[in-house]
């Protein structure tokens, strides 16, 4: 049994349409229109024990409803979901102490108490036994270097250090799945390390099961070996970081040092497209096939000093891909608009 | 059923820890709240003056002011300042979610952090409760038999409890309209006036009187200082006491039952 068997889950909203201004207000008192927004559509999922899996894609496109349907929060219109065995929107107590969200806007610290009061909460709340209790909490501190703060009412804690403790309460109770919403959002590239250096610790040593949605590249490089890009409700790609380059980009990136005797640019344009020309330095776009071919031609054709091919930064084939999806999907934009789901 | 005292314990405590957070403004909202007193002796002393007589609908002036201190103690127990407009940010908020992800109660929860609110309230209060009861102690004929101190002390925390579960069905109905703060002001009227708040509410001519008599709200407030004063005894007492726990219990249930049908909503619409 998988720790995550997701499939056909569907979530679809009805959302209220509010035409601008006063009158459509007025008229909204008596007549609403509503729209069906497609959340999440008929998505199929597997996810082992111990693995670390990214959800990537652009906003609205059913990351967050997604994690919420598997933390129970809400139901879906149709499919099923189990996770460690579990339904997760019948909300069972056995269930609720084996996993736990966080979401990186959400703060379910005690504002006005020092995240130590928090987390003896947590601690009856999720019935741990105090010597596991202090242990894990001990650890937790430890790695997350936060044990001068424990005292400190949350509320005059920064940013990064309330997402630390908010990590902390999570994890106290030892959670055997762990749900990640955007737990690096408006943090520093600081901040945003240490978390990512802790989750990577912190799941390698406990071989919890994560997963993860961010924004970052840079999470999600450093740490899941699994990614699932998600846009528009559906599953649009399930693999591994450097596949999705592969997949979905089509070209590579040729940068050439011309020898010192080259004085002006030549004409390279039957090579490739020419991204940028500075000299020595001349970078070149090629179709991933023809890099070969091409290559050889250009090294027989203009005298060079180096030369290295690359990827395009990963960072440019998301976008490009989302920006694919977009079109393909334009046509049914009716029904699939902007999920409600960051809404709250 | 150890580990249950012990969560609730934990709780109660945490909750205390964070009503003295606020302990200025908790000790100046408190001091406050005896002011209106004032303000009432004067007014019913102008209203018996101006009467011309020595009784309105069976009170005399001093018993008027006995009941108006009194039902300062019962609205002690029964108010609930931003209950139910606190829910109802939660679910707005989406601070809901945590008791539906964490293996907890929302109303056990809520019940626990109210309680701790009030023991932090009567902690402040006792003080100056005591002091202008005393000033005032020439408006009572001393104190009442240990029965009826015994009936008044159940009757204010079962006011207590009908506040708590009143106010908390009310918040839930914030799943369906999201904001309550207008729907509440409609309660806070009815209740100033039907609750015995304002006058007590035995002096209500027929028609008014049977509607408040089959409202909950009389146990809010008029209830338990009607029961101080002497003016409920024997069986009459017993069955006001039953009614009253009755009233409770049908909160309890109608609380439960709003907020599983708005979990089941909220989670088919929103989340």
């Amino acid at each position: 049994m998988s720790t995550i068997e997701i499939e056909g889950l569907t979530k679809s909203y009805r959302v209220y349409q509010k035409k601008e201004g006063l009158r459509a207000s007025l008229s909204g008192l008596f007549h609403r229109e509503y729209r069906t927004v497609q959340a999440v559509r008929a998505i199929d999922l597997r996810v082992e024990q111990g693995e670390f899996v990214a959800f990537l894609g652009p906003n609205g496109a059913g990351k967050t409803t997604t994690l919420k349907l598997l933390s129970g929060v809400i139901t879906p219109t149709s499919g099923t979901a189990r996770v460690l065995g579990h339904v997760p929107w019948k909300r069972e107590n056995e269930y609720r102490r084996r996993f736990a969200l966080v979401m990186g806007q959400k703060n379910q610290l005690w504002w006005d108490l020092p995240a130590q009061e928090s987390f003896r909460l947590h601690q009856q709340i999720y019935r741990i036994p105090p010597a596991s209790f202090d242990a894990c909490r001990d650890e937790l501190v430890e790695l997350l270097n936060v044990r001068k703060l424990l005292a400190q009412p949350v509320r005059e804690l920064s940013l990064g250090e309330r997402m630390k403790m908010e990590l902390i309460a999570a994890l106290l109770h030892s959670p055997e799945v762990l749900f990640l919403d955007e737990p690096t959002i408006g943090l520093d590239v600081v901040a945003q390390h240490n978390i990512q250096t802790f989750l990577r610790h912190y799941q390698q040593a406990r071989r919890i099961t994560i997963l993860l949605t961010s924004h970052y590249m840079k999470d999600v490089a450093a740490l899941c070996r699994r990614v699932v890009v998600i846009a528009h409700g559906r599953i649009m790609y399930d693999g591994s970081l450097d596949g999705i380059i592969d997949r979905f980009s089509g070209h590579k990136l040729i940068t050439l040092e011309l020898s010192p005797e080259v004085t002006t640019v030549p004409d390279l344009s039957r090579f490739g497209q020419v991204v940028e020309a500075q000299l020595p330095k001349v970078k070149l776009r090629m179709n991933r096939g023809e890099v070969p071919e091409r290559l050889a031609a250009l090294l027989a054709a203009v005298p060079i000093a180096d030369l290295s091919v690359e990827d395009p930064p990963l960072e440019e084939v998301i976008a490009e891909l989302f920006s694919q999806v977009d079109d393909e999907t334009d046509d049914d934009a009716e029904t699939a608009g902007t999920s409600p789901s960051g809404a709250r | 059923m150890l580990a249950q005292v012990t969560t609730w314990w934990t709780i109660l405590r945490i909750c205390l820890e964070e009503r003295l957070v606020y302990r200025g403004d908790f000790a100046l909202g408190t001091l406050m709240r005896f002011l209106p007193i004032v303000t009432q002796v004067f007014l019913w002393a102008a209203v018996f003056e101006a009467a011309r007589t020595t009784t309105i609908a069976g009170y005399s002036e001093p018993q008027m002011i006995a009941y108006y201190l009194l039902t300062m103690v019962s609205r002690a127990f029964s108010s609930m300042p931003s209950l139910a407009g606190g829910i109802a940010r939660q679910i707005r908020s989406g601070e809901l979610k945590k008791f539906l992800i964490q293996p907890i109660d929302m109303l056990g929860f809520l019940l626990l952090s109210r309680i701790a609110h009030k023991l932090v309230y009567y902690v402040v209060a006792a003080g100056p409760f005591a002091l202008v009861f005393y000033i005032a102690r020439g408006y009572f004929n001393g104190w009442p038999d240990a029965t009826t101190l015994a009936a008044f002390a159940l009757s204010l925390v079962l006011s207590f409890l009908l506040g708590f579960f009143l106010e908390a069905t009310i918040g839930m109905l914030g799943f369906w309209f999201l904001e309550v703060s207008s729907l509440l002001f409609v309660y806070m009227l009815f209740s100033f006036f039907f609750s015995g708040h304002m006058f007590p509410i035995d002096i209500l001519p027929g028609i008014w009187r049977t509607l408040v008599q089959v409202l909950p709200l009389q146990y809010l407030t008029y209830f338990p200082a009607a029961v101080f004063l002497g003016k409920i005894q024997g069986p009459e007492l017993a069955w006001g006491l039953a009614t009253q726990a009755g009233w409770v219990v049908a909160f309890i249930i109608a609380s439960r039952v709003t907020f599983l049908a708005g979990v089941r909503r909220y989670s088919a619409y929103g989340g």
